[in-house]
């Protein structure tokens, strides 16, 4: 008898991009053997816009906006990692006054990055409920912004050099606010998932990834500390005078899906501690350092990282002393991230790769650039 | 680039193992970077990860510099140490054509960053197990991050193309 195509163990199944649990247009090709996945190919650059094209043709100032672009979900964190970046190659450091403002900002940031993530998991498993909670926390932090620079999702809200907005009036009230309301919804979405059967179902040793899987892959972020290593960059190399607050880095030891999500949930909490702590004593003082209008730094080149919501995000700045950079790399956490994925779906199930793609906390506007 | 040498254990360490391998061990800005030729890239990155502790990778890219003349490329690999808690740049320079030998066995994670490069830049990484376009697809034509791969040109071959028309802008 002759073999035909059901005679056949594999299967090849296409999942995207247009795919609601994708997180925007991932494409992942899964072989399955029956419902077990034996291998995955991701097919990433549907949203690729040439960002490190775009520096190398735009100055300095111009090309801040744009970094906001990548992950959009945290663009506070983009736009800190590429002020830094600049300052390092001008040779200057921003005031404490717009240190302690970037932190607050980038922190609230962070919350509403985490919020959204765990609104858009929750979704994709199978729980509606979140995504409501969730979204009207980050409503709370997207205004706040919006108070601040005008803009709520994009917001370019820092310069090369420090601010340029002045805190408005009300803006410590209104941050400590937040900071008070917060961690008792954070308890709520604790009691709605944390114990919750179906959620612990789906999660539990989901989707594992060994720390040493992950210093091999250079994951970082969420997910290397729910992986049992305790490391932050505002810890290891702190930036931005991250290192005057007092902070845990929060791990868990299996690295599977549910520990990824206790250590988001509870670095919520750490940034709640950082930005009370940063929100009563903004420091008096200049908002802006010393930087020439015309920004021309010598030529030389650095490697200024930050930690993102999403891990280690890192630029690449190369001067040739002109008015452009000659060459712009941005490190994207989520690119590195879901290299991953192909370690952490092999043998489960086709229902625990919507799992595995949201705990890894991908935005697809970083991942393509 | 005004660099300050950069001398310490390490640094003698790297030189003492690699001897003529090693061009240059210097910092800029409090950030050290060895320069090594580029046959030795990936042994250094080997003995680094092996024996010194950079146990990860942090990113791979390369910066396109036409003007140079023999050396076209610099390929620059960053690791970094959790022991230590230090980052190194690893870099090395060739020509257009040369196929410098892949980072892959070394670190699993270089795979995609060097893919990207080979999409970016047109560099072949001479045993890499996955060589392919990542964000670009596959019947783009060029690499557009070399410094002579012009955004209008681009655009106008695309609007030729599938417009049929001389010049959209």
């Amino acid at each position: 008898m002759t073999e035909t195509l059901l005679d056949a163990n594999e299967l090849v199944l296409n999942m995207g991009p247009q795919h609601p649990s994708t997180h925007g247009v991932l494409r992942v090709v899964l072989k399955l053997d029956g419902e077990k996945v034996t291998g995955t190919d991701c097919i990433i650059g549907y949203l690729h816009r040439g960002v490190e094209k775009i520096g190398e043709n735009r100055t300095y100032a111009m090309f801040a906006p744009y970094v906001d672009r990548m992950d959009y979900l945290a663009a506070v964190s983009n736009g800190l990692g590429y002020c830094l970046a600049v300052e390092k190659l001008l040779n200057v450091t921003a005031p404490p006054r717009a240190q302690t403002v970037r932190v607050i900002l980038a922190e609230l940031n962070r919350i509403a990055s985490h919020l959204f993530w765990l609104g858009t998991h929750a979704l994709d498993i199978g729980a509606m409920t979140p995504l409501f909670y969730t979204l009207r926390e980050r409503e709370e932090v997207l205004k706040i912004f919006e108070n601040y620079c005008g803009a709520r999702i994009t917001t370019h809200a820092f310069r090369i050099g420090g601010l340029y907005y002045e805190v408005y009036d009300g803006f410590e009230a209104q941050v400590l606010a937040f900071c008070e309301m917060f961690e008792r919804r954070v308890d709520e979405y604790e009691t709605m998932l944390t114990e919750n059967r179906i959620w612990v179902d789906r999660l539990l040793g989901v989707g594992i990834l060994t720390a040493a899987d992950c210093l091999e892959l250079g994951v970082t972020g969420p997910m290397i500390r729910a992986s049992g290593v305790a490391w932050d960059l505002r810890k290891a190399q702190p930036y931005s005078g991250y290192e005057q607050y007092d902070f845990d880095i929060p791990t868990r030891t299996n690295g599977d899906t549910y520990d990824r999500y206790m250590v988001r949930i509870a670095e919520m909490r750490q940034s709640v501690r950082i930005i009370r702590q940063a929100a009563k004593n903004i420091p008096e003082g200049p908002q802006m350092a010393k930087v020439p209008k015309v920004i021309k730094p010598p030529v030389g080149e650095v490697y200024v990282s930050v930690e993102a919501p999403k891990g280690e995000l890192g630029y690449f700045l190369v001067s040739d002393g002109t008015i452009t950079p000659y060459r712009v790399r941005v490190r994207p956490p989520s690119f590195v991230n879901l290299q991953a994925l192909d370690r952490m779906a092999r043998g489960a199930l086709i229902a625990d790769v919507v799992a595995i793609i949201g705990t890894i906390d991908i935005v697809l506007g970083e991942v393509d650039r | 680039m005004i660099t300050t040498p950069w001398d310490t254990e390490l640094a003698q360490e790297l030189r003492r193992q690699f001897g003529q391998g090693i061009v240059e061990c210097s910092s800029y800005l409090e950030q050290n970077f060895v320069v090594v030729r580029p046959d030795h890239t990936v042994e250094v990155l080997a003995w680094l990860k092996t024996e010194q502790g950079f146990d990860t990778i942090v990113d791979a890219t390369v910066v396109d510099c036409p003007k140079r003349e023999g050396a076209r490329f610099d390929l620059i690999y960053i690791v970094y140490s959790h022991s230590r808690n230090e980052r190194l740049r690893v870099k090395t320079s060739f020509d257009d054509g040369y196929e410098p030998g892949t980072a892959v066995p070394v670190y699993a994670g270089a795979n995609w960053l060097e893919r990207e490069i080979f999409d970016m830049f047109g560099i072949r990484f001479a045993g890499h197990p996955d060589l392919r376009r990542i964000l670009l697809p596959d019947d783009w034509r060029g690499h557009p991050l070399r410094k002579d791969s012009s955004i209008l040109a681009m655009d106008q071959q695309w609007v030729k193309d599938n417009l049929g028309i001389e010049s959209g802008q």
